[in-house]
């Protein structure tokens, strides 16, 4: 049994197929790199994935259950999906990290806040600054930061080092190698950047809404 | 009432008015002259219709009529108020709920109080006050949800993402829109006699009441009328921010 798969996928959006019979499936702690052009339907299946849209047909199978039979609440926690430009939430950093204890009426556990802001090279003074006042890099860290305050079993990143500076950049695969270590996180994550296509571990491309393996070897 | 004498040939003498409007629109070239027209005569028709029947609604004063006229505003109401939702789903059964409610509420309250008999010449345009207040009220809600919805869709689909319940992601959209549904009441209670004396007390002095008894009356509508956009607001919303959203919690509109 694989941790996340889809069988016979498709989506259609007024006649228009973006997802054409995806077939496809990612173990634990697996590192999948999923590119391909723009408008390909990279971002509609991993929102597929993210129980963010239903298919039109076939299916997203979690643990060898039926994606649709599972409350998206629960689903969403475990499989957590972060875009490209993220919106943060109220006023200051503090608020954004309290978020995930909110939603689930937990008490804010502030020296897990630092820890997790340490992972992306922040720390305890960013916890109270205004969101207004952090450049694009320490926008998305924060944002990232939400997705893992409770570790999630799957990680989707939906080009997050899009436009990132290179700091921004090493922070993120820095918080993103030490989720899939330390816990186990499968990560998925959508990509244009040269260098993390040379460096993927699985490779696949998805192209008018199709989806092959790349071979790495090439 | 011995001051209010509105001869036949003084009220077809006001239509000159509606002419000078006519005679705007050509000059400017506006383009609203067939509008002026059907809107002239749907007000004449209307009013006169709605004049005799509660000319004869009053008169026949039975509970029974009066439930009556009271459920067909609130349908015609809720009907009006689903045209002002811009296509939201469930609209009607949404504003059929907030507007009967508050009417409901407001009624009771009113002649369980005493402040208002249960009598036909009482009831109804007091009805027809409430229900018109809550179409304005859920019409302002729909709207700003609709264009909240729309310029915070992404903000609504990360907190999905992060595994929010849709009411907790659509939080500060229902509180903004009731806010935004209040707003006009708020902003009349605050201006009123001040600005302008409120229909209900102007009607009141106009047919020769004492102007203390018309205040008395028109605190009670102001009250009133702040607890209709509350109720309408807060039932609209929170039925309302569903419909933007399907089975398995994902935004569809």
């Amino acid at each position: 049994m694989h941790q996340l798969e889809t069988k016979n996928l498709y989506y259609t959006v007024d006649n228009k197929q973006i997802i054409n019979d995806i077939n496809w499936w990612i173990d634990k702690q697996e590192i999948a790199t999923i590119t391909g052009p723009s408008g390909s339907g990279k971002s509609t299946f991993v929102k597929l994935l993210a129980s963010l849209l239903t298919p039109t047909s076939g299916s997203v199978i979690f643990e060898g259950t039926n994606v649709k039979d599972i409350d998206p609440i629960v689903y969403r926690r475990e499989v957590s999906y972060a875009v490209q430009q993220p919106t943060l939430f109220g006023d200051t950093v503090r608020e954004n990290l309290e978020f995930p204890y909110q939603i689930r009426k937990k008490p804010f556990d502030e020296n897990h806040a630092i820890k997790a802001l340490q992972t992306v090279d922040l720390g305890k003074d960013d916890l109270d600054r205004q969101v207004t006042s952090l450049s694009g890099g320490e926008k998305q860290r924060i944002a990232l930061l939400r997705n893992v305050m409770f570790v999630p079993k799957v990680l989707i990143l939906d080009e997050v080092t899009t436009g990132l500076d290179s700091d921004s950049k090493a922070s993120v695969h820095k918080m993103i190698d030490y989720f899939n270590t330390k816990y186990a996180v499968t990560i998925i994550m959508i990509t244009h950047d040269d260098e993390e296509i040379k460096h993927a571990q699985h490779l696949y491309i998805i192209k008018d809404g199709k989806m092959e393996e790349a071979d790495q070897n090439a | 009432m011995h001051n209010l004498i509105v001869s036949n040939s003084a009220l077809a003498l006001t239509g000159v008015f509606v002419l000078f409007a006519l005679w705007i629109g050509y000059r400017e070239q506006l383009g609203i002259g067939k509008d002026l027209i059907v809107a002239t005569i749907r007000c004449v028709v209307q009013l006169f219709i709605v004049g005799y029947v509660l000319k004869y609604v009053f008169k026949v004063d039975n509970w029974l009529l009066t439930i009556a006229l009271i459920l067909i505003i609130i349908f015609n109401g809720a009907y009006n108020a689903k045209g002002r939702s811009d296509g939201l789903r469930n609209s009607f059964s949404i504003s059929l709920t907030a507007i009967s409610t508050s009417t409901i509420v407001i009624l009771l309250v009113l002649v369980l109080d005493g402040a208002v008999k249960f009598i036909p010449s009482q009831i109804i345009p007091l009805t027809g006050m409430i229900v018109s207040n809550s179409i304005v009220a859920m019409g302002l809600c729909f709207r700003t949800m609709n264009s909240m919805f729309k310029d915070r869709r992404s903000q609504v689909m990360e907190m999905l993402a992060l595994g929010a319940s849709p009411l907790v992601a659509s939080k500060n959209i229902i509180r903004d829109s009731i806010k935004t549904g209040l707003q006009p009441t708020i902003d009349t209670a605050k201006t009123v006699g001040l600005v302008a004396l409120p229909g209900m007390m102007s009607g009141m002095i106009f047919a020769g009441a004492d102007p203390v008894l018309a205040i008395k009356y028109q605190i009670m509508i102001t009250f009133m009328l702040l607890g209709i956009t509350s109720i309408s607001s807060i039932i609209g919303c929170y039925m309302g921010y569903k419909s933007f959203f399907n089975q398995y919690d994902q935004l569809i509109k």
